[in-house]
């Protein structure tokens, strides 16, 4: 049994009065991919953050590779690739320039940083555009680059914070690719997102982090069949007609109310049919809804689930965190 | 092209020794940046040529007059117009910090196995390449306009060498200001109130003995005055050691104090 690639153990950071991080432990192992998943200001960024050696730990300790963040900072850097929120390259230099300095600064040859360049140029999809300022790239190639920037001295730990924010569709399914061809090859990922769908598309294991603590763990499976697969939702017209549908639905799934909105949380399996279901049941009683909808479960939806309230209500308080 | 494929290697150990190595290559990419930046070289280049033709040309014919006899402005003007030309200058070590601070690159290359000192040496010394250069070019556009060397090739060495030395200890201060403020904007907000009197209240412009009498004491003493008065004691002549003296004490001063400040501060940036 080797150590864990990445090992939280009772992980906390305080940003004065605010504790963002309140005892974070989770642990990845070799060749695997963590998501962790939560809302803006839940601790998720000031995690990687102390993982990644760019914050300094208040209490618990950081592994990586089995080497400690604190005591051992400059050996966990060689080892680790972080590509961030931001698109962290430099704009005044091309695509190419900008991995040579990485090649550069991890102390590579010019050779190998040269050969490494073009590797990556064309893996991601950058060739054509290898010579040109980065200032003329577009936000998904700009998030590309810095991938490959991170990627550069082949680091065996790759922290990737909310990669695709912000990207669009597109730019976001190529960004996945990109990600599940390093995977295959062995290299061990923490993701941080606010997508329930992109934890479910990449990684073996989701940690949910909430207000700095870790509410609940398990695979994509697992959290759903806990969580409900499926999401009904029902907009009522008037008042007595919602609560006698919240009762009405409750053979359905766990039903609760926003409103004039029902949301109906269904188990794993079933699918379309709870909607047949919630059809049947409703006409049953001539209830009429102005609007019925059948999708997958949002990030909301399970923190609806987990702590009975919505990512939005939850306070801004991770000063200095997810921004 | 073998080693391509293997993406997840072994752990890598790495060693110590690689400070000077990443502090040159921080600079080069510092002095790309400078290059393919037209607004930054805009701002290096075109303005201290204005401000020596403004100088001269506007505000010489008034100042002349209160000027010791024999003394022509431009000569008392070119020192104080170089020295002011860089301090202003040392600001966008602040600026650039700053920006990289608020775009995420400092993230980047603390995550990196690199010196902890290279990324603000790399900067500090791309902005002395830089105001070298200006230097160079504002000492041509002075010759053009009439300022001549009353001593030899020496002296106006040992100016440029002093005042490009001041500039390097001004950019440790600004490099503690860029890693202080949130981005570009505000670190330029905050360093002019503190340049404004450092530059204006001193004898770069006009001679100390024309102000009243409570400014004296500080424009007498303040660093800016002294590298000024040291520049033109060694381009028009006179005695020189004790300008010289106290201008080197004021480089020294402000590099060890500010520099472990700043290295400090850029370990902690968040």
């Amino acid at each position: 049994m080797t150590a864990p690639a990445i090992e939280a153990d009772g992980l906390v950071k305080h940003f004065g009065d605010v504790e963002a991080v309140k005892g974070v432990s989770f642990e990845v192992p070799e060749g695997r991919v963590l998501g962790v998943l939560g809302p803006n200001g839940a601790g998720k960024t000031t995690s990687v953050r102390m993982l990644t050696t760019l914050l300094r730990p208040d209490g618990g300790t950081a592994r990586v590779l089995g080497m400690d963040v604190r005591k051992d900072p400059q050996q966990v850097r060689a080892n680790i690739g972080l590509a961030g929120q931001y698109a962290a390259v430099d704009e005044n230099l091309t695509g190419r320039e900008n991995l040579a300095l990485v090649g550069k600064l991890t102390h590579m040859s010019s050779a190998e940083y040269g050969a490494r360049a073009d590797e990556l140029l064309e893996q991601f999809a950058l060739s054509d555009a290898a010579d040109r300022v980065a200032r003329t790239y577009s936000g998904g190639m700009r998030r590309r680059l810095d991938l490959a920037a991170a990627l550069v001295h082949r680091p065996p730990v790759l922290f990737l914070d909310e990669p695709t924010t912000g990207l669009d569709p597109q730019g976001r399914n190529e960004l996945w690719g990109v990600i599940e061809a390093l995977v295959s090859r062995g290299t061990t990922v923490l993701l941080t997102t606010q997508y329930l769908e992109e934890a479910d598309v990449l990684a073996d294991n989701i940690v949910v982090i909430d207000h700095g603590s870790v509410i609940a763990e398990g695979t994509a499976t697992e959290l759903k069949e806990r969580l409900g697969a499926t999401v009904v939702e029902i907009t009522m017209r008037d008042d007595d007609s919602t609560a006698r549908a919240v009762e009405l639905l409750a053979p359905v799934g766990k039903a609760s109310r926003d409103g004039k909105l029902v949301r109906v949380n269904v188990p794993g399996g079933a699918g379309a049919r709870s909607m047949l279901d919630a059809v049947r049941l409703l006409d049953g009683e001539h209830l009429d809804p102005a609007a019925m909808v059948l999708r997958e479960p949002t990030l909301d939806d399970v923190f609806l689930q987990l702590t009975g309230h919505s990512t939005t209500d939850g306070d801004e308080s991770d000063q200095g965190g997810d921004q | 092209m073998t080693t391509i494929t293997a993406d997840a290697p072994a752990v890598v150990r790495v060693n110590r020794g690689h400070a000077v190595g990443d502090a040159l290559t921080m600079a080069w990419r510092n002095l790309l940046n400078l290059v393919r930046n037209p607004q930054l070289l805009v701002f290096a280049t075109i303005q201290p040529v204005i401000f020596v033709l403004m100088f001269r040309y506007v505000f010489g014919g008034a100042i002349q007059g209160s000027l010791p006899p024999g003394q022509t402005y431009v000569n008392f003007l070119m020192p104080g117009i170089f020295v002011q030309t860089i301090v202003f200058g040392s600001l966008t070590t602040g600026v650039g910090l700053a920006d990289d601070l608020s775009k995420g690159l400092i993230d980047r290359f603390r995550s990196l196995p690199m010196a902890r000192s290279a990324v603000l040496v790399g900067r500090t010394l791309a902005d002395l390449v830089r105001n070298f250069f200006v230097v160079i070019l504002m000492c041509v556009v002075g010759f053009i306009v009439g300022w001549t060397i009353g001593t030899n090739v020496w002296g106006l060495i040992g100016a440029v060498g002093i005042i490009l030395a001041f500039s390097y200890s001004l950019s440790w201060v600004f490099a503690i200001v860029g890693l202080m403020v949130k981005d570009a904007e505000t670190a330029q907000a905050v360093s002019f109130p503190i340049l404004a009197p450092l530059v204006f209240a001193s004898s770069a412009f006009v001679p100390v003995a024309t102000m009243p009498s409570w400014l004296q004491g500080w424009a007498e003493n303040q660093p800016v005055s002294i590298v000024v008065d040291a520049a033109r004691a060694l381009t028009i002549g006179g005695p020189t050691s004790e300008y010289v003296i106290k201008a080197l004490l004021w480089i020294v001063g402000i590099v060890a104090v500010c520099a472990p400040i700043a290295v400090n501060r850029y370990r902690r940036a968040v």
